[in-house]
């Protein structure tokens, strides 16, 4: 380190490894993880989202999870939360859908209406 | 890659959590996730203290902020099962409010009311890596202070500050900075003061473990204003984890190139290095740890000349406190008008303290000057403990004195707590309920400094053995008419002779136990008598024969057999020969034993019949 700029720059990439602890996320995908969702593929969604964002380089969203929400036909269920948006319900999302989800939705900011089952 | 990772599981490893097992949560969190194949998703980081040690092991879970306490290793399944892979918050381990279950961090009362400054990163951080502390804006103040500001705008900005030393003392740390700046001999040092000894204090110790980045740039900011090349943590042996996370942060920053030849291509070079000490209380006192670093015995001398002046191998020595040094990087960062907007007239910012005793809270807190200590023991430490009443409070330590209830609206400040005969101190707070004796905790108190008494000058080394000595004959029934002031004399002498401030301190729990609670020292020394049955000579125990069911239980766990009597004539205790161990008064099932203050009358004659031989 020899300037103020090389410190700018350990500091920018240090804070991406801390913006779990930050609240600053633009979007907050919730992953529904009751007994059933983990039964219908929750986790394997999860990990989905989670691998597509660090492939992408996204570190402004953030994944966690959720108890059962009622909707045991519709599992895996995925909100997707985004401030001052409606909040997005996705229904019966796999693999394949939660990487449509993130390059459409999250990326573009268009919501794939055939997935969802509820927005308000 | 990190980004994979979706939580941040803060785990508290503050000494206080240690003990209390959180290595072995870690161990079992490990295990855990990796059985359930999710330890790819999840960073378990050992943080410093998080504050509210009575509740350890705590642990903080991030994104959502929850904030679990007393969790022990047959919680952890629940954790990984139920809150990790399903998401569901173990409601039962988090804060209980009122009438509702508290899950974050930020709303738990504790927290609330606090203003962290130097304790900013404490419990928040991972202590062992210096991207952590940079991407808090760490190292920031002293970058830009070595390439903008000349060292005379650093002390300016720190003499505007109003920062004052946080070990004790209260001197300016800007004026201080000054004395060391304007000596023209090299090289120059700055030591920090890490060797913090009062029973009950851990801020110093918490503070190196938790940010031990911060300190470090503190020193290098000091360091850089004063123009020194080398500096020194002073730090006792007895706290190896502060040791071990100080001498990792030096190598790191050297690694950085925050530390060596040419920081940043300027001409200010520096390095640091740790030196350890053995414990001895008055190595606090900067010139006996100067000696102490210099590899000679650790005793003070006499002042002037002071370090500024001449110091560590006769050259201008800064020594500063921890806390204090913590501080800098904020005050530097934030200027000081933001600093000195907080506290009092005289005493600007923020002061961290251990809070311990018979309060519901105790451990770390920090909080503006200036506040009551009403408000530091009732609100922030929860108040007393179930069903005790609050009768005195003891600050700073050894060194410092009692306070009363009376002064509980006094507020913390140098000045303030000087004028009501305690001090500010490094800052901790003992709380005591109406079962102390405070004639016993004057002694033990002094017990203390008699044994770290360095024995270099005679009022501290003869003059305190001789203060213990006449308050050990108070505590055992032997206290004479005018101990009280001959007590005072002695203490006021010793104040005014000794060498060192250890010395000069060491009388006022005594001085100031007496002049609050004055009634309890005649009631030990007239009546022979302990109003709170705690010295063993002063109080006795009797069995109440109207309460008494003549069980015999209490005769039969009776270690010397000195209780006898029947089911019908009930049991009475031969009082010259009991030994107060308390065993009968556990085993009575009607509670019919207790304490009663005061020598038996049979014990008392005998007594008095000695006294006449």
């Amino acid at each position: 380190m020899k300037t103020l700029a090389d410190l700018k720059k350990i500091r920018e990439q240090a804070q991406k490894n801390m913006s779990l602890r930050e609240s600053n996320n633009r979007i907050k995908i919730v992953i529904g993880m009751g007994t059933s969702g983990i039964a219908m593929g929750a986790r394997e969604v999860m990990k989905t989202f989670l691998n597509e964002l660090a492939n992408r380089k996204i570190d402004d969203v953030l994944v966690t999870q959720t108890g059962e929400k009622g909707l045991s036909s519709m599992e895996p269920v995925v909100d997707i939360i985004e401030e001052g948006k409606p909040t997005i319900t996705y229904g019966l999302v796999n693999s394949e859908k939660a990487k449509r989800i993130v390059s459409e939705h999250i990326v573009n900011g268009k919501v794939i209406e055939e997935f969802v089952v509820e927005a308000k | 890659m990190s980004q994979n990772k979706r939580m941040d599981v803060l785990l508290c490893c503050g000494s206080g959590c240690i003990s209390a097992g959180a290595k072995k949560l870690k161990e079992k969190i490990i295990e855990l996730s990796k059985k359930h194949n999710i330890e790819n998703e999840i960073n378990i980081i050992e943080t410093g203290c998080m504050g509210p040690c009575n509740l350890g092991p705590v642990m903080t879970i991030y994104p959502e902020g929850v904030f679990y306490q007393k969790v022990k290793v047959e919680d952890i399944q629940e954790i990984v099962e139920e809150h990790f892979i399903k998401g569901r918050p173990v409601k039962r381990l988090m804060s209980q409010g009122d009438n509702k279950v508290i899950s974050e961090k930020k709303e738990v009362p504790f927290f609330q009311n606090q203003v962290k400054v130097a304790l900013e990163n404490c419990g928040y951080l991972n202590p062992e890596k210096i991207e952590e502390y940079i991407a808090l804006d760490g190292y920031e103040a002293l970058v830009t202070s070595i390439l903008e500001k000349t060292p005379e705008e650093v002390i300016q900005e720190i003499k505007d500050s109003g920062l004052r030393g946080r070990g004790g003392g209260g001197f300016p740390t800007g004026v201080k900075w000054g004395f060391v700046q304007a000596n023209k001999n090299k090289p120059k040092y700055v030591v920090c003061n890490a060797d913090e000894g009062d029973p009950g204090a851990f801020m110093d110790r918490s503070l190196l473990e938790g940010d031990p980045h911060r300190v470090l740039e503190g020193m290098l900011i000091a360091a850089y204003a004063v123009g020194a090349s080398k500096g020194f943590f002073y730090i006792r042996a007895e706290y190896p984890l502060a040791v071990v996370r100080i001498k990792n942060a030096i190598e790191q920053a050297r690694e950085s190139g925050l530390l060596g030849e040419n920081i940043f291509g300027t001409d200010f070079s520096f390095d640091a290095e740790v030196r350890m000490g053995a414990g001895a209380f008055v190595c606090g006192e900067e010139t006996a740890l100067i000696n102490s670093i210099m590899g000679m015995r650790g005793q003070p001398n006499p002042k002037p000349p002071y370090p500024a002046n001449s110091g560590a191998w006769q050259k201008p020595t800064l020594v500063n406190n921890v806390e204090t040094l913590a501080n800098l990087p904020t005050i530097m960062r934030k200027g000081a008008k933001w600093f000195s907007s907080m506290g009092t007239e005289t005493s600007k910012g923020t002061k961290v303290f251990a809070l311990t005793g018979d309060i519901k809270n105790t451990g770390l807190v920090e909080v503006p000057m200036g506040i009551s200590l009403n408000d530091l023991i009732f609100n922030i430490g929860g108040g007393m403990a179930e069903g005790k009443k609050f009768k005195g409070v003891q600050l700073g330590g050894p060194s410092g004195g009692c306070l009363t209830a009376e002064d509980l609206q006094t507020q913390i400040d140098y000045e303030s707590l000087k004028a009501k005969g305690a001090m500010m101190g490094s800052g901790g707070v003992i709380v005591m309920d109406d079962t102390k004796c405070m004639v016993n905790v004057a002694k033990f108190f002094l017990e203390f400094t008699v044994d770290e008494s360095c024995g270099k000058c005679v009022p501290c080394r003869v003059g305190l053995k001789q203060m213990y000595n006449i308050l050990d004959n108070i505590t055992k029934g032997k206290g004479k008419k005018g101990d009280i002031e001959r007590l005072i004399t002695l203490g006021e002498s010793i104040q005014k002779l000794s060498l060192c401030g250890l010395g000069q301190s060491a009388p006022n729990p005594v001085l100031s136990t007496i002049k609050n609670f004055r009634e309890e020292y005649e009631a030990h020394i007239n009546d022979k008598m302990c109003p709170t049955c705690v010295c063993t000579d002063l109080y006795h125990i009797e069995i109440d024969k109207d309460k008494c069911i003549g069980c015999s239980l209490c005769s039969r766990k009776c270690p010397v057999t000195c209780i006898t009597g029947s089911r019908t004539e009930k049991y009475t205790i031969a009082q010259v020969d009991c030994i107060k161990c308390g065993n009968c008064i556990e085993v009575c099932p009607v509670s019919a034993i207790d304490k009663i203050p005061g020598m038996s009358s049979e014990v008392l004659n005998i007594a008095n019949n000695i006294e006449e031989d």
